[in-house]
């Protein structure tokens, strides 16, 4: 329980310093929102119109950090983050809401499909070590090391303009409204597709590769010898007795990855033009959209502790020597 | 007395290396045979391919190994996998690493009843685990434990409660108290061979200390270099061992029981697999070696009734 209550105590250590950093380093950087508005809008603005615009970005020079900072732990706690300058005057908080469902849908999805995937490939690579599934390594991390926007730029070239089998950007076909219906939702799904398979495809080879080799490991140990002397059966011991053990090091990278989905998915969206949070936050970068830049770190923070946490819960549930007793 | 276990002639190599060479053993009903050796004499090596748990690149090219009639090696993958455990179980050496570190005690004997006893019910199978730990003398209470959470003592009580979960006829002990302390070793030893008296089982112990062997084992068979160069009753060798190894290795050892003596050790150290010695292997540490023990290898040969020596010493060599 103490254990329990210490994590949570670091949980929230981490919280508000992340929440705080991601205060500061808008700030930090060169550079002014109003101005990149003022020129966005070609220089139609009159001093009052800047004015009122300072004021309503919050920029206004009276105001101190401390109270900046104050005030914006206030809207915060409210779920107020502002408004966004790109889709102005959109809130953040919506902004947020109707891209992180696609990132969440898209990235999240394949990078569960890639661990799954990918870890039960390594498990049979490490059991049958010295088989024909050792030529899998060298062939999964060529492909991943594919740098992502090559992979995805191919892709789009072949299967949707050489062989125009799935559509090469958007989130769903132009036209549609998002609703409930199986046109809607195939087209999600066909739109999906491209995006999906480069990602489990650049990624995939690192879990085959860290779960074979654990396999590997694993496998020379007493435990595993003794589980064959036991007279039980294959599957049993390849996964009760060598996978089990062997996981635990993915486990913590899965969790790890979880929380770059939002981070990682910059480039994925970038190159598809996915309607995801990467691609809300790339268009916030270019437009020095500070609202928009800080809800989507915010996410991403949020994300991280998260995983974090789910990691630490998916040790202590398969681990028992990381469970503390008293 | 009857065989139980019969190895013949049987040979080990790692890749293109011999490990063991030749060695035939019979292990009869009730008693316990000592496996005596420096670290890789081949001793555990003999066990792991005896019972087919030899990894690559450890294979066997030659030999048999007999129990009830069938050879072990030429049995299918599925006769081999009912049969082990049910028929042949292991106490493993230091039992750190014999139990699965994530994996409760109550799941790894219940995994051995699950798998042979099919017929068994979850509360017949929990009972008999209770009644298992319970003849080690470990409480009942312990079942729902990790293997961390038990000392070193009790590990390898575990490791000897689920060696006797499906009441073999053999139980191969290789180094099984080797990770313990001195006093906790005869504990666990005393407690095996009581054990063994009422359920009426064979072992083969594996061990580098000898001065266990002599007190615990029935016959004991010394390896050295991949063979046997001496066997021979535990009491004939204690007192009269003919092997110039045998003597070396007992001298080498504190005797717990009879009349004090001075302790030498054996100058040198084991031959590599990768050059071993032409001729006996271990006349380059023998301090009786002759002109023939470099050219050729004595053969193991009967010297007395009860005793198999292999060494040009004993005249019966021709």
């Amino acid at each position: 329980m103490t254990f329990l209550l210490r994590r949570a105590v670091f949980y929230l250590v981490t919280l508000w310093a992340a929440i705080t950093a991601n205060f500061l380093l808008p700030r930090l950087l060169p550079g002014d929102p109003v101005q990149a508005m003022i020129t966005k809008l070609g220089g139609r603005l009159n001093s009052d119109a800047m004015a009122s615009l300072y004021i309503l970005f919050g920029l206004d020079d009276n105001k101190s950090i401390w109270q900046q900072y104050v005030d914006y732990w206030g809207s915060l706690l409210q779920g107020d983050l502002g408004l966004s300058f790109t889709f102005f005057p959109t809130p953040v908080a919506d902004v947020l809401s109707q891209s992180l469902p696609w990132t969440l849908g898209l990235v999240g999805v394949t990078t569960v499909i890639a661990f799954v995937l990918g870890t039960l490939l390594g498990v049979y690579a490490g059991w049958k070590r010295g088989s024909w599934m050792d030529n899998l390594i060298p062939m999964t991390t060529f492909l991943s090391s594919i740098p992502y926007f090559w992979l995805g730029l191919i892709a789009i070239s072949l299967f949707s303009v050489t062989w125009p089998l799935f559509p090469a950007s958007g989130g769903y076909a132009p036209g549609l409204v998002p609703e409930f219906s199986g046109e809607f939702i195939g087209s999600v799904l066909e739109h999906a597709v491209l995006p999906g398979i480069t990602i489990v495809i650049s990624s995939v080879a690192g879990w085959i590769l860290g779960m074979r080799n654990m396999m590997v490991t694993v496998t020379a140990e007493d435990y595993v010898l003794v589980a064959r002397a036991k007279g039980l059966t294959q599957k049993r011991i390849m996964f009760a007795y060598a996978a089990r053990n062997a996981v635990l090091p993915s486990i913590s990278g899965f969790a790890l990855s979880l929380g770059f989905i939002v981070g990682g998915a910059l480039l994925v969206e970038m190159v598809f033009s996915y309607p995801g949070l990467g691609y809300v936050l790339f268009q916030g970068i270019g437009a020095k959209d500070y609202p928009l830049m800080q809800g989507v770190f915010l996410v991403i923070t949020l994300a991280v502790l998260v995983a974090n946490l789910l990691a630490d819960i998916g040790y202590l549930l398969l681990d028992p020597r990381t469970r503390r007793e008293g | 007395m009857s065989p139980v276990l019969e190895i013949r002639d049987l040979s080990v190599d790692y890749g293109k290396l011999r490990a063991v060479h030749n060695v035939s053993l019979t292990l009869n009903k009730g008693e316990v045979l000592g496996l005596a050796g420096e670290s890789g004499s081949g001793k555990s090596t003999l066990a792991y391919a005896a019972t087919r748990l030899l990894q690559p690149p450890g294979h066997v090219p030659s030999g048999e190994v007999f129990f009830k009639g069938k050879d072990l090696l030429s049995l299918s993958d599925k006769e081999l996998q009912v049969l082990r455990w049910s028929e042949i179980s292991i106490v493993f050496q230091g039992a750190m690493n014999a139990l699965n570190p994530v994996i409760s005690v109550a799941t790894q004997l219940d995994d051995v009843l699950r798998t042979h006893r099919p017929q068994m019910k979850r509360p017949e199978r929990t009972a008999r685990a209770r009644e298992l730990l319970g003849l080690v003398g470990i409480p009942a209470d312990r079942l729902g434990a990790y293997p961390h959470q038990l000392s070193g003592g009790m590990r390898q009580r575990v490791m000897i409660a689920m060696a006797l979960a499906l009441e073999p006829e053999i139980v191969i002990m290789d180094e099984p108290t080797t990770a313990l302390d001195v006093v906790v070793q005869r504990q666990i030893l005393g407690q095996m061979m009581r054990l063994r008296e009422t359920l009426g089982f064979s072992v083969i112990f594996i061990t580098h200390d000898i001065s266990l062997l002599v007190e615990f084992s029935d016959r004991i068979a010394i390896m050295y270099g991949g063979r046997v160069v001496e066997e021979a009753p535990a009491g004939e060798i204690y007192r009269a061992a003919k092997h110039p190894y045998s003597k070396g290795l007992l001298g080498s050892f504190p005797a717990l029981r009879g009349p004090r003596r001075e302790l030498k050790g054996i100058p040198g150290s084991p031959p590599d697999l990768r050059s071993m010695p032409s001729g006996c292997p271990f006349h380059p540490r023998c301090p009786s070696a002759m002109d023939v023990c470099g050219e050729r290898v004595p053969s193991l040969e009967n010297v007395e009734e009860t005793r198999r020596v292999a060494c040009w010493l004993e005249g019966v060599h021709v």
